[in-house]
């Protein structure tokens, strides 16, 4: 009765500091002096049509990089905790026919629509993250409806080195060609608003999809073995 | 009516996803329902930092046919907050996953998920 009492006052009191803040909030009119400049010569300066996309890979390219490493990071130590000697047990129910037929159907789509993403992420709202993510899930739904195959972490890891040692390559490509680290205008912007266009976006934007869909699927693998152990 | 602006629902809506994550956190025993309170916690934080990102009548970020190029300016929203939102979703999710690594650990160590049962660091 006093925990329920505690937690209740606990509420009220975050309420009421947010309340305090959100008082005090007013919408915005126009956008701030660095959004402004953002908004104004991104398209010019970077070539994508995605101005998100323009701030996440090169106005703040350094960032994406630091994100990556910790997403790495992330799986490197999941990979560690769930570390399984091999063992085998049968499952304990057999799995449905429906989520195979759908698996079987969905699997492949899912895989292509991620890449569409990724490949897409300086035009449409997308980019490698949400590929990525895309691709993943497309493993998540593949180990559900066919619990006994294996995914293979020597072409996951392969596929992970690769494309996260492409993108610091490409960076330090931005040094010498062009106006710094991870300067996209090392290849020709092209045309404003098709698919080859705003420089080297698009490639860095293809690895790190790559990157980060071989990561989250290498901790989806990891943490459906360690559920196969118990 | 002031109140129903689309920045204030944004905002509010966020604030108590934020309220229920935090009651999750503390209320709950079971440890896969604290880290869904995490989670809803930080989807919360996410929502009000895009609301704080909107400008009045402005549209995505996204320079195409609806967009003109020259005065854009003038009709989009923050990208700045979207960038950073896109960056915290990434690392909330590999918090989300090292959390749910850690309960499984925890789970094997004590056969149990129930916080009550993991006195070890209680004071």
């Amino acid at each position: 009765m006093i925990k329920k009492l505690i937690y209740l006052i606990v509420l009220i009191a975050a309420g009421i500091i947010m309340g305090q803040l959100f008082a005090g909030f007013s919408g915005s009119d126009e956008l701030s002096k660095t959004a402004h400049y953002y908004a104004e010569t991104g398209p010019e300066e970077t070539g994508a049509a995605n101005l998100v996309t323009a701030v996440v890979v090169t106005y703040r390219g350094l960032d994406t990089l630091g994100e990556v490493t910790i997403l790495f990071t992330v799986a490197a130590i999941i990979a560690f905790f769930m570390k399984t000697r091999e063992q085998r047990d049968k499952p304990k129910r057999s799995v449905s026919d429906i989520l195979t037929t759908g698996a079987r159907i969905l699997v492949p789509g899912t895989m292509l629509f991620g890449a569409y993403i990724f490949i897409n992420g300086h035009l449409t709202p997308g980019g490698g993250f949400q590929g990525g993510a895309v691709i993943a899930s497309g493993f998540a739904l593949m180990l559900l409806a066919y619990p006994e195959t294996n995914l293979s972490h020597k072409i996951i890891r392969w596929t992970e080195s690769i494309s996260g040692f492409s993108f610091v390559l490409i960076g330090v490509l931005g040094v010498f060609l062009a106006g710094g680290f991870l300067d996209n205008s090392i290849l020709p912007l092209g045309k404003f608003g098709s698919l080859f266009s705003a420089g080297a976006i698009p490639v860095i934007y293809i690895f790190i999809g790559l990157k980060v869909g071989a990561e989250l699927s290498n901790v989806v693998g990891h943490m459906h073995e360690k559920q196969k152990e118990t | 009516m002031e109140i129903f602006q689309l920045e204030y629902i944004t905002l509010v809506t966020g604030g108590l996803l934020v309220l229920i994550g935090l009651w999750g956190i503390i209320s709950q025993k079971n440890l896969i329902r604290m880290v869904i309170g995490f989670s809803l916690f930080d989807t919360g934080l996410h929502v009000i930092m895009i609301s704080i990102g909107y400008i009045k009548n402005g549209t995505a970020p996204i320079l195409d046919n609806a967009v003109d190029k020259l005065k854009a300016a003038e009709q989009v929203v923050d990208p700045m907050p979207q960038a950073l939102v896109l960056t915290a979703i990434v690392i909330g999710l590999g918090v989300t996953a090292l959390m749910l690594a850690y309960v499984v650990r925890l789970h094997k160590a004590k056969g149990s998920l129930n916080i009550t049962n993991f006195k070890d660091l209680k004071w």
